[in-house]
């Protein structure tokens, strides 16, 4: 059937801001959609409020709206744009209930709006409960047995009716809190009891526990004809327990004959029929290990990050084909972009195994527990590709850029057999390194598949890497013997076999292992293997499995004898002038989908300007590692020497390392050693900004002033040096993103503290300690040509310093700072950017006190604010800076140089943290970047536009007109003034006693409440009782933890109560609260496009 | 040990040996298909050829004898990037490598099966040996590689005698392979009780479908005593809605599928299978109510005496329904021309679009020849099927006649089920026919 011919006008809703469960690859699906709508000659309308997005850039949609995701902003949108569609499935589990909301109410009928690539039933039956077990139970497909119960007694009989183990989900609680599995009676009184507790409505879950099955997925797609294909099928090889997305999780199926195999894909397809989808679709199977039993776990009628996951591991468009659909192509209509040959209704035929692992927070949330559950709480993932599943692995493992890179990387080898057999009972994130040990230490794969349920297959194959690591270390032994015997370093060399040599290098092990394995050096393990023909050659993703040729260079590398291996890049050399992008890697908290942005626009730039674009990326979730943006994509970890393979097959002419966030910076000095000119600002020049000694000079020259300070090793060093400045001071490692490892620190004992968390790894740079000044901070990022900036804008931050910049609200423009001083920060950004003869971006933080400026950090580099303040002035940032790199100047440009006219817009940027995924984290903002996403609130009004970015973050307030508020002692004075205005909107404030005594003082009607330690009513039975809005609870400063505080931030937000932990945000809130009655009604909205 | 993979166009590929220790030469294709190997070594299409599977990652989960579509493998090599060492399901009988070696079949690794699918995409399928002398001579090996052709494989590889397989007298025999297997929890324990009573019983201790068209399993039969402790409920066929029961169908075996008359037997039908070259007149003898023609390996043109006889079926009035190699032989038989393809088609993902409906199935598939389209006479056949990427024939209508044919499988193994529902559009035929 072809393409509906009464659509023209398409509204495309994005996913919101990015949090844990719903990140960048619904920036990846909208995106691709957007693009493939535009292909058929559609009007696009998007809605997203996440400015970090592609998707809402003016070249991927016709309008842009970067407003808050709410029904009532969408009636507004839809009633002044009149689209004649709606594809609500692109934008993840938001997207998806506000399409809902709107078709449910009528509101789309009304306005003859069609709901497109998904109707109200299907959804409905996939997404409600209760209907999609009848309809399983209709067709005869199997769900894990499962009830709502409201009391203890009820759940007691369910679960005796069932049988044990059985999964308690509380419904309405973040994270997991509250839930379980129960083994016993005893257990399940124990867990149901608190979680019926915490539960805002009283209601548990209760279901048979499929733990420790296979948990096997599908991505299915249907056309409106009833034309069927599975896209891809992928096994978790962390069994049912794990939620998918924190799974490592390869594809295709490795464990499964064709009949299971063709039994689950038969299974899906007649569920996606009943369900009646058309688009894409994933379901989730359960399948029991030695039966052919299986459940079916869910269904996401939409694109996910599985999809995703799904389009980049066999090349099938996903979205883009889904998007098609949803106008009324059927499958056999759509070609394969790829192929450009065949069709999209075929199954991808894979000749190469992909590997997915999670990227988790821990390395941020360093309290908290590591331990994996049915909750997600990877905020990223890398995906690698190899012709076996080893190599695959450890492509994965280096990808994460968490300080490993193979299976000895965490260290257990202090542990006993008997210690590592409790070990392996614990599910976290270093599972796999501890099975590694477990094998080292020879127990056997049965009893380590009893323990962890893993497939045996998978565990054979690390101990297939275990056993080449036990080679190299054998062959480290014989050449430390040889060199003791007198013998020279080439007969040492030589004791290193071409077969060992070709294995390990098969299995993915980087040259730097192997030297450290063997006691050679890197440089003798490559010069060794490249002798020995065993160098990296690059394979191509087709979708077919080569049975048909293919257009689009898309590569992974394996290593081999190059004697016989065909290196299929070279078929496609050219001699064009080629620029290598280098990409940010997994998304984690501090660097984000911002810097995705910046690649792709920098791609973008690169080839509008006639040069051959390279990417090399990791990350499945983003729009860089589309098949379509460079002209070539390799897929691959950014290391050292993955990148140093690239370069030697594709020579390029530049490499462009300032958009990759601190992922590509820190391959500066390779690149450099391989002789690939750096584009842009210099390499010793970025060296300069982040050297303390070098830097103190530039700032010297330029007269700007800096907190005092200096940079240390040790813990002697620093303490010395704090004691010297005075205390508070701050403490950061120098050459991190988002403030990684930052604090602020009172006292010796702190210090000493931090210094050993942050030499918990080996540090190749110093440690930076800092005077602590308290006051305004503000932030530009510029663009300049070697002679002239351009400032786009002053972004200013509502919390004070001390608070990172990524966690603070920004607004833009500056709304407190005088023209001095704004004047001032023009002035210094430009002379900063002339001493350090930036070509490019660079990004420049300060603090303004009064009508004096301090500086805090300068980047040169893109940064996390690029995309934003681009979008909010119009002013393209990472074109223009592409465009200088190539030799452009700003004024040919047509920019007038310096600090640009300040918008007719306030655009004011809201942090987006999901602390509540992630148990036992702490919830307080500090200099420690925490939050995951943000979103913008535009208007012309600066209260509007407030209140428009804390309801775009999802505070909706006020409910129930109650709050919590405990402050610590210094800011008892302060909150005063924010207590009263809570009180004038109609708030009941509850405090504990000495918060409370200081509220009442000042007249303020408080009731006080009792410590979680006295006896009840507490604190907690308060929040608990479910009807409290908002927590305002500053936290003492420092890590001696206050467990009171701890416990009421953690229960606030894992109850979904909004937990305000600075006073400036609490501020910032209540004004927005004192018009939001006014601009509620009638707000306003702004076509970002038209800036 | 080194061994190595010559083609006729004079490339060499350097592996390792596996399976059994012997030169063989054979004509070289590829085969898409992601798991399902044991299928495709067993599947007597694949006779006279060595198979490359393009999945690098063969043997995963070993051998389980159930799965095999015949008794033994019938390809001549298999070429392989890496054979499993450790296989891993709860069904494994046998690992590759030991299957391989007692099977006798040889075989290669270790060799870049990507860029060997590259070139006989390219150049086309070719012959090829594999040897493990590593002093081979290009002069005396490549004359003979051209020289080389199996050769009239049909006969090798059908059955020596006619045989039956009973039709399933209820749901119960099909085995719990065949549909989605469910698991109802309340009905669980009654099961394992019941177990418990008739331990080692085969077969259903409830025959007859429940209201929601189940029956109750008390045992997954098979040779396997960890999984015969497996009690589950295994679902009704999905999709069937001809009733076989009472029908008698005769299967032309050119190299069938086990699962061919699995298919047919589990909608009830008995199924008699006939040798290969059984004349026409003795199978029509035996009075059947319909005659399903086979699959089978080679080229259709070869098989010139099993074409006449395919020719008096024709002329007979019972129903057919034929698969690949079956779905060549009737077109030849009633004029129609074959043609070799350049590299075949062989995996399980091709697109077959039903031209009657307009629906698209994705279909396992195994051929090298195909039929011409342009040379069916308008007047005895349309075409029924096409495929989606190449266009080219995937089936037959014939005119005036209860005949359809397929070039593809919807008999599976390996490979997507989807066009399943063919055997119950040729049992309606049958059954149609009868009344």
């Amino acid at each position: 059937m072809p393409k509906n011919p009464n659509i023209h006008k398409v509204m495309v809703i994005g996913s919101g801001p990015i949090v844990i469960g719903q990140a960048a690859e619904f920036d990846y699906a909208g995106t691709q959609a957007c693009r493939s709508l535009k292909e058929e000659g559609l009007e696009v309308v998007l809605v997203n409020s996440n400015p970090a997005t592609i998707m809402t850039d003016k070249d991927i949609a016709d309008e842009v709206y970067i407003e808050p995701l709410t029904a009532r902003v969408l009636e507004k949108i839809i009633e002044k744009e009149k689209p004649d569609g709606l594809l609500p499935n692109m934008g993840g589990q938001a997207g998806l209930n506000l399409g809902m909301e709107l078709s449910e109410s009528g509101f789309l009928d009304r306005h003859g709006v069609r709901l497109l690539g998904a109707n109200a039933l299907t959804i409905k039956k996939a997404e409600d409960r209760l209907l999609f077990k009848e309809t399983m139970e209709k067709i005869g497909e199997p769900v894990a047995p499962s009830q709502v119960v409201e009391n203890v007694e009820d759940g007691v009989k369910f679960a005796e009716k069932i049988g044990y183990p059985v999964v308690l989900r509380p419904a309405y609680t973040l994270g997991g809190s509250g839930g379980g599995i129960a083994h016993s009676v005893v257990e399940l009184r124990k867990i149901l009891e608190n979680g019926l507790r915490l539960s805002r409505v009283g209601q548990v879950l209760v279901e048979r526990s499929i733990a420790g099955w296979k948990e096997i997925e599908y991505e299915v797609m249907r056309d409106s004809a009833g034309n069927r294909i599975t896209v891809c099928n992928m096994e978790n090889i962390d069994p049912v327990g794990v939620h998918t997305g924190d799974s490592i999780v390869v594809a295709p199926s490795q464990t499964l004959s064709d009949k299971e195999y063709q039994m689950l894909r038969t299974s899906a397809l007649n569920i996606i029929d009943e369900l009646g989808i058309t688009g894409g679709c994933n379901v989730q199977f359960a399948l029991h290990p030695t039966s052919f039993e299986y459940c079916v776990i869910e269904v996401n009628p939409r694109v996910s990050r599985s999809s995703a996951l799904a389009s980049k591991a066999t090349g099938y468009p996903i979205a883009k084909v889904a998007a098609k659909i949803a106008l009324g192509y059927t499958l056999d209509e759509i070609r394969n972009a790829v192929t450009g040959e065949t069709f999209a209704s075929f199954e991808p035929a894979l000749d190469y195994c992909v590997v997915k692992f999670p990227r988790l927070p821990f390395d941020k949330f360093i309290t908290a527990k590591r331990t994996l559950t049915t909750q997600m709480k990877a905020t990223g993932e890398v995906m690698s590709i190899c012709d076996n599943f080893e190599g695959a692995l450890m492509k994965a493992i280096r990808s994460l850029e968490q300080h490993v890179e193979c299976l000895d990387s965490y260290d257990f080898s202090g542990l006993s057999r008997e210690q590592l057999f409790t070990r392996l009972t614990v599910v976290d994130d270093q599972r796999i390194w501890v099975i590694a040990e477990a094998l080292r230490k020879g127990i056997s794969y049965s009893t380590i598949h009893e323990i962890t349920m893993i497939d045996e297959w998978f565990i054979d194959k690390i101990a297939h890497l275990v056993k080449i690591e036990a080679k190299l270390k054998e062959t480290g032994r014989r050449i430390t013997a040889k060199r003791i015997d007198g013998g020279s370093e080439t007969e040492a060399l030589e004791l290193l076999s071409k077969k060992l040599l070709l294995t390990a290098k098969s299995c993915g092990y980087p040259d730097r292992t192997i030297a450290r394995l063997t006691g050679l050096n890197e440089q003798q393990v490559r010069a060794r293997r490249t002798a020995l023909g065993i160098t990296a050659v690059y394979k191509m993703v087709d979708t077919c499995a080569a049975e048909f040729a293919a257009k689009t260079p898309y590569y992974y590398s394996v290593y081999a004898d190059n004697q016989e291996e065909e290196d299929e890049a070279k078929e496609k050399l050219t001699d064009r002038k080629k620029i290598l992008v280098l990409g940010s890697g997994p998304i984690r908290i501090g660097q984000g989908i911002e810097f995705d942005y910046c690649s792709v626009h920098a791609t973008w730039a690169f080839a509008k300007a006639g040069y051959e674009t390279i990417i090399i990326n990791n990350n499945p979730e983003t729009v860089s590692t589309d098949f379509d943006i460079a002209d070539k994509l390799y897929f691959e970890p950014l290391t050292p020497e993955d990148v140093q393979n690239v370069v030697s097959i594709e020579h390029p002419d530049y490499a462009v390392v300032q958009f990759g966030g601190q992922t590509a910076i820190k391959l500066t000095a390779d690149l450099t050693k391989m002789g690939v000119p750096i584009l842009g600002t210099d390499a010793k020049d970025v060296d300069a900004a982040e050297d303390r000694e070098i830097f103190d000079e530039v700032l010297q020259k330029c007269g700007i002033r800096r907190a005092a300070g200096a940079t240390v090793f040790t813990a002697e060093e620093a303490k010395k040096v704090a004691n010297r400045l005075g205390y508070p001071v701050l403490v950061r490692p120098s050459y991190v993103l988002g403030g990684q490892g930052m604090q602020i620190a009172l006292n010796d004992s702190e210090i000493e503290q931090f210094m050993a968390v942050i030499n918990r790894y080996e540090q190749e740079h110093p440690i930076l300690i800092d005077k602590y000044l308290q006051g305004t901070e503000t932030e530009v990022d510029a663009v300049c040509d070697g002679e002239n900036i351009v400032i786009p804008g002053i972004m200013e931050h509502i919390e004070r310093s001390g608070v990172h910049s990524g966690d603070s609200i920004s607004v833009y423009p500056a709304r407190t700072l005088t023209a001095h001083v704004k004047e001032t920060i023009a002035t210094y950004t430009k002379r900063l950017a002339q001493e350090l003869h930036v070509i490019g971006l660079i990004n420049v933080q300060f603090i303004a006190m009064g009508e004096d400026v301090y500086i805090i950090e300068a980047n040169p580099r893109s940064s996390r604010t690029v995309p934003y303040i681009s979008k909010v002035t119009g002013i393209p940032i990472v074109d223009l800076a592409a465009q200088c790199m190539m030799g452009k100047k700003l004024t040919d440009m047509g920019y007038t140089p310096g600090l640009q006219p300040e918008a007719d817009y306030y655009a004011i940027k809201m942090p987006v943290f999901s602390t509540e995924k992630v148990r036992g984290a702490e919830v307080a903002v500090g200099p420690e970047m925490k939050s995951t996403g943000e979103c913008l609130g535009i208007s012309r009004s600066f209260d509007e536009a407030l209140y428009k970015a804390f309801l775009g973050a999802g505070v909706n307030l006020p409910k129930h007109k109650q709050m919590i508020i405990t402050v610590k002692d210094s800011d008892k004075g302060e909150i005063i003034d924010i207590a009263k205005r809570y009180e004038k909107l109609g708030y009941i404030i509850y405090s504990t006693r000495r918060t409370a005594d200081t509220l009442r003082e000042n007249g303020i009607r408080v009731r006080q409440v009792n410590r979680i330690s006295q006896e009840s009513p507490t604190v907690m039975d308060l929040l608990l009782g479910h009807k409290i809005d908002l927590v305002i609870d500053t936290p003492t400063q420092g890590r001696d933890k206050n467990r009171d505080g701890f416990l009421i931030r953690r229960t606030a937000i894992e109850t979904g109560v909004y937990c305000i932990t600075s006073l400036d945000t609490a501020r910032a809130l209540v004004s927005s609260l004192e018009h939001a009655a006014e601009t509620s009604s009638n707000l306003e909205i702004v076509d970002v496009a038209k800036i | 040990m080194k061994a190595f993979l010559i083609l006729e166009d004079g490339t060499v590929f350097t592996g390792s040996r596996i399976g059994a220790d012997r030169d063989v030469i054979s004509e070289i294709v590829f085969n898409t298909t992601m798991a399902g190997y044991p299928e495709v070594l067993t599947d007597p299409s694949y006779a006279g050829q060595a198979v490359c599977m393009t999945y690098p990652l063969i043997g995963n989960y070993g051998i389980c004898f159930d799965d095999c579509e015949s008794d033994r493998p019938w390809m001549d090599a298999l070429i392989v990037h890496e054979a499993a060492r450790v296989p891993s399901n709860f069904r494994s009988d046998i690992s590759l490598l030991q299957f391989m070696e007692k099977y006798d079949l040889p075989g290669i690794e270790g060799i870049d099966t990507r860029r060997l699918t590259k070139i006989l995409r390219e150049k086309g399928t070719m012959n090829g040996m594999i040897t493990s002398n590593a002093e081979f001579s290009m002069e005396e090996i490549l004359p003979r590689l051209r020289a080389y052709s199996c050769g009239r494989v049909v006969e090798k590889v059908t059955c020596r005698e006619k045989y039956m397989v009973k039709g399933a007298a209820s749901l119960a025999d099909n085995g719990p392979l065949t549909g989605s297997a469910v698991f109802h929890p309340e009905q669980f324990a009654e099961e394992q009780d019941r177990y418990a009573e008739d331990e080692g019983g085969i077969g259903p201790t409830d025959s007859v479908p429940d209201a929601a068209g189940y029956v109750h399993w008390a045992t997954v039969p098979g040779s396997h005593p960890e999984h015969e402790k497996k009690p589950s409920l295994v679902k009704k066929l999905t999709g069937v809605t001809g009733d076989g029961r009472h029908l008698r169908i005769a299967l032309m075996d050119y190299g069938a599928k086990r699962n061919i008359a699995a298919s047919l037997a589990a909608r009830g039908c008995d199924v008699t299978v006939y040798p290969a070259l059984t004349p026409a007149m003795e199978v029509l003898a035996d009075d059947p109510d319909g005659i399903m023609l086979s699959n089978g390996p080679g080229d259709p043109k070869e098989c010139t005496g099993i074409i006449r006889e395919i020719r008096k079926f024709y002329t007979s009035d019972v129903p057919i329904f034929a698969i690949c190699l079956g779905h060549q032989l009737m077109a030849l038989a009633t004029g129609a021309d074959t043609y070799k393809l350049k590299y075949g088609h062989r995996g399980g993902n091709h697109p077959v679009k039903d031209l009657e409906t307009g629906r698209v199935y994705i279909s396992s598939q195994n051929h090298g020849y195909a039929v011409d389209a342009s040379t069916v006479d308008p007047s005895v056949a349309v075409p029924a099927f096409v495929n989606v990427n190449d266009g080219t024939n995937e089936g037959l209508r014939y005119l005036d006649k209860n005949i359809f044919t397929v070039q593809f499988h919807p008999e599976a193994c390996a490979g997507p089920q989807d066009s399943d529902y063919l055997f119950d559009r040729f049992l309606a035929m049958v059954r149609a026919r009868k009344r």
